[in-house]
């Protein structure tokens, strides 16, 4: 029978799910919104995963994102990975000559720089949202335009008119006063591509030297103006692979696949029926001391099966993963109620 | 006079115990809290730099607890810190708030020029109660720093979440307790036992990262969003070459002259002091990574100047050395999740690193 490895990516704006073979080649992808609750995107991805995948055939299970733990708790990975470490393992898999890594996802954007297939550095912006997808959606939005659009109207402009890209707020007054100036629209897109480009290297690329070749990727990718941008303003090609939108879930997968495989593993996989379980997530402030951490916990009928959040530790060490693994015990399947995630999670 | 002062790691103990000796009644702030950071925040201008507004914080709530006094340093170098006192001062006294300040100026030359300061502040006290004094505040300190050291090198390797913290904490207390020269000794040499019959994994062989940078965010957990200890929960062992007691040795005392050497190995980069840490955190960078550290984490508070210019020289020396270099600044805006998955991959990063380069030598 064949084994395949799932990759799932937790994300700010989409949740997304990957199925990789043997060999390594991506043989399914999903992309599903986020929209602040993160479990019951999971859940959904995987109830579409199991009309074609039963859970004799998965053999490791990789999460990442900024909602990677709760995807562990959920679904029992056997490799829990941030972004940057999946990112830089999908782009080193798919084009393995790559020397600079360029994603720009929906809340942040990193910059990787690798050698012979390994990281060597990296740096991350989350601090500001220019730049991100999450702006240019809102910036398609206000011109009423498809996000999908967006890029190729760039490619139409005769020039690209300078507008500040700084920051996000900036940015756009700037495109405003450039719209009521009498600009033409191609020409403003193109110009905020320049800008966020701008933006990106200025902010991430400090010091670093960038040698070809080039990957960009993340959702962002998509945009054919930001590609081109990229390549005016490093002087090279860009390859955008065509996963672009899901590197994060691909290199979660291959880790999970690398691990399994060098240990000589069985996976912590929970099988398909937690696609149905009942889970809640909420948090609370610990008291106990005057640092009053939001301690997380995720609650299975009726008990707690994961916490983090506290600095001292006191709470999750209560919870140690074989504790975990315990307290989910048989899960029950079947018509279980909807999942629910309480609390505020943001993906 | 009820004398308080900032916290900055366990330096309260140190300070405590030149107080008490000397006769001066210490109101010590409580910990720092979110609270803490909350009152600091409201208080300072959004820009200044973290240790200030923990500071005010601190200086707010010990004299909620009847504290008239601040005992600060201050005039070091041209760091913003060094007139720090002063702001604090203006901060507090426009609010219900004002407190008398009292600025301990490191000696320029010799030591004598300190222990005349703390005359100053105490009065009737004799030189040799003065001497004494100083004497087991400074034993004091280098005990908590040896506990310290063995804290970021041993907790890679807890069994049990905690565990190390729990022991360090514990003989901390006891070191506060300690009565003279020989007790602080004896607790110290109780706490690295206990520290070492904890079930600790001794077979691990754990990636080595120096931490380098601003000294207030280098001492107080909270002034690097408890930095070390996510390092260590991640399995790295953490060296530093920054500790209180060199310090006081260095600049207080006159006696050491360790940091020259530092910047003589800064000195291809940076040729000169450039105010706070800046020439000392290029120079320990290099020097940790002579030592074996297999990455460096220079950490500073957000907007501080000579980090800043620390940093951009740094990747030339990330670059001639072949050395990874993160570098992070804090505030109280910084989050929690940005910071971990930065960690986390820069710890992927080194762990990748160093298992082509043990492939590479046994091949």
């Amino acid at each position: 029978m064949q084994r395949f490895f799932l990759g799932i990516d937790v994300g700010s704006v989409s949740t997304n799910l990957v199925m990789i073979d043997g060999q390594g080649d991506v043989r399914e992808t999903l992309y599903l919104r986020t929209q602040g609750k993160p479990l019951v995107s999971i859940q959904a991805g995987l109830r579409q995963l199991a009309k074609d995948y039963d859970d004799a055939m998965i053999a490791a299970v990789g999460t990442t994102g900024s909602g990677r733990m709760l995807a562990d708790v959920l679904v029992g990975a056997d490799v829990v990975k941030n972004e940057i470490t999946t990112h830089a393992a999908a782009a080193t898999h798919l084009v393995p000559a790559v020397r600079t890594i360029l994603e720009i996802g929906g809340q942040d954007s990193k910059l990787i720089l690798c050698r012979d297939g390994v990281v060597t550095d990296f740096a991350m912006n989350t601090v500001c949202a220019a730049g991100t997808g999450s702006f240019l959606d809102q910036q398609a939005a206000r011109m009423q335009m498809p996000i999908e659009k967006l890029g190729a109207m760039a490619l139409e402009a005769k020039h690209a008119v300078r507008i500040a890209g700084r920051c996000a707020v900036f940015a756009e007054s700037d495109m405003i006063h450039k719209q009521q100036t009498g600009h033409g629209l191609p020409e403003i897109v193109a110009g905020l591509c320049a800008a966020l480009v701008r933006n990106f290297l200025s902010n991430l690329a400090k010091g670093k030297r960038l040698e070809a070749p080039f990957v960009f990727q993340g959702g962002v990718a998509a945009n054919v103006g930001m590609k081109q941008a990229f390549e005016e303003a490093l002087g090279a090609p860009v390859i955008v692979p065509p996963q672009h939108g899901v590197m994060g879930a691909i290199g979660a997968a291959l880790l999970a696949k690398e691990w399994v495989e060098s240990h000589g593993v069985a996976t912590r996989f929970k099988g398909m029926a937690v696609a149905d379980a009942v889970v809640q997530a909420g948090s609370w402030e610990c008291s106990d001391c005057a640092n009053g951490c939001e301690v997380i916990e995720v609650i299975t009928a009726g008990s707690p099966v994961a916490r983090w959040g506290d600095r001292c530790g006191k709470w999750a060490a209560r919870m140690t993963r074989d504790e975990q693994d315990v307290a989910w015990g048989d899960l029950a399947a079947g018509d279980a109620e909807r999942t629910t995630a309480a609390g505020s999670f943001v993906g | 006079m009820k004398v308080t002062f900032p916290h900055m790691g366990r330096m309260d103990i140190v300070v405590k115990a030149l107080f008490a000796e000397l006769g001066v009644e210490v109101v010590v702030p409580p910990p720092i809290s979110r609270h803490t950071l909350s009152l600091g925040v409201a208080l300072a201008p959004e820009g200044a730099c973290l240790p200030l507004k923990i500071n005010l914080g601190n200086f707010w709530q010990a004299v909620e607890q009847g504290a008239d006094t601040v005992v600060m340093v201050g005039g070091v170098g041209p760091c913003r810190f060094g007139y720090y006192h002063q702001v604090q001062q203006e901060i507090l006294r426009d609010t219900a708030h004002a407190v008398q300040m009292i600025v301990l100026e490191p000696p320029e030359k010799h030591m004598g020029e300190l222990l005349q300061r703390i005359k100053v502040l105490t009065g009737q006290a004799s030189w040799w109660r003065i001497v004494k004094a100083v004497r087991l505040a400074y034993e004091k300190s280098v005990a908590l720093d040896r506990l310290e050291q063995e804290l970021l090198r041993l907790r890679c390797r807890e069994r049990r979440i905690g565990d190390v913290d729990r022991v360090y904490g514990r003989y901390c207390d006891l070191i506060d307790q300690a009565k003279n020269i020989a007790d602080v000794r004896r607790v110290l040499a109780e706490g690295l036992q206990a520290m070492h019959a904890l079930p600790l994994d001794w077979q691990k062989r754990p990636i080595v990262v120096g931490m380098v940078g601003e000294i207030y965010a280098l001492l107080e957990p909270n002034g690097s969003g408890d930095l070390a200890k996510k390092l260590g929960r991640l399995g790295v062992e953490v060296r530093r070459q920054l500790y209180l007691s060199r310090w006081i040795q260095e600049h207080l005392f006159k006696t050491r002259t360790e940091r020259r050497s530092i910047q003589a190995l800064a000195a291809p980069y940076i040729g000169c002091e450039i105010g706070g840490h800046g020439q000392e955190t290029v120079g320990s960078a290099i020097a940790l990574a002579e030592q074996g550290c297999m990455g460096v984490v220079q950490v500073g508070p957000l907007t501080c100047m000579p980090e800043i210019v620390a940093q951009s020289v740094m990747a030339q020396v990330s670059h001639d050395r072949d050395l990874p270099v993160l570098t992070l600044f804090v505030d109280e805006q910084t989050g929690e999740g940005g910071m971990e998955t930065r960690l986390e991959a820069f710890v992927d990063m080194l762990e990748r690193r160093n298992r082509i380069q043990q492939a590479g030598l046994n091949r």
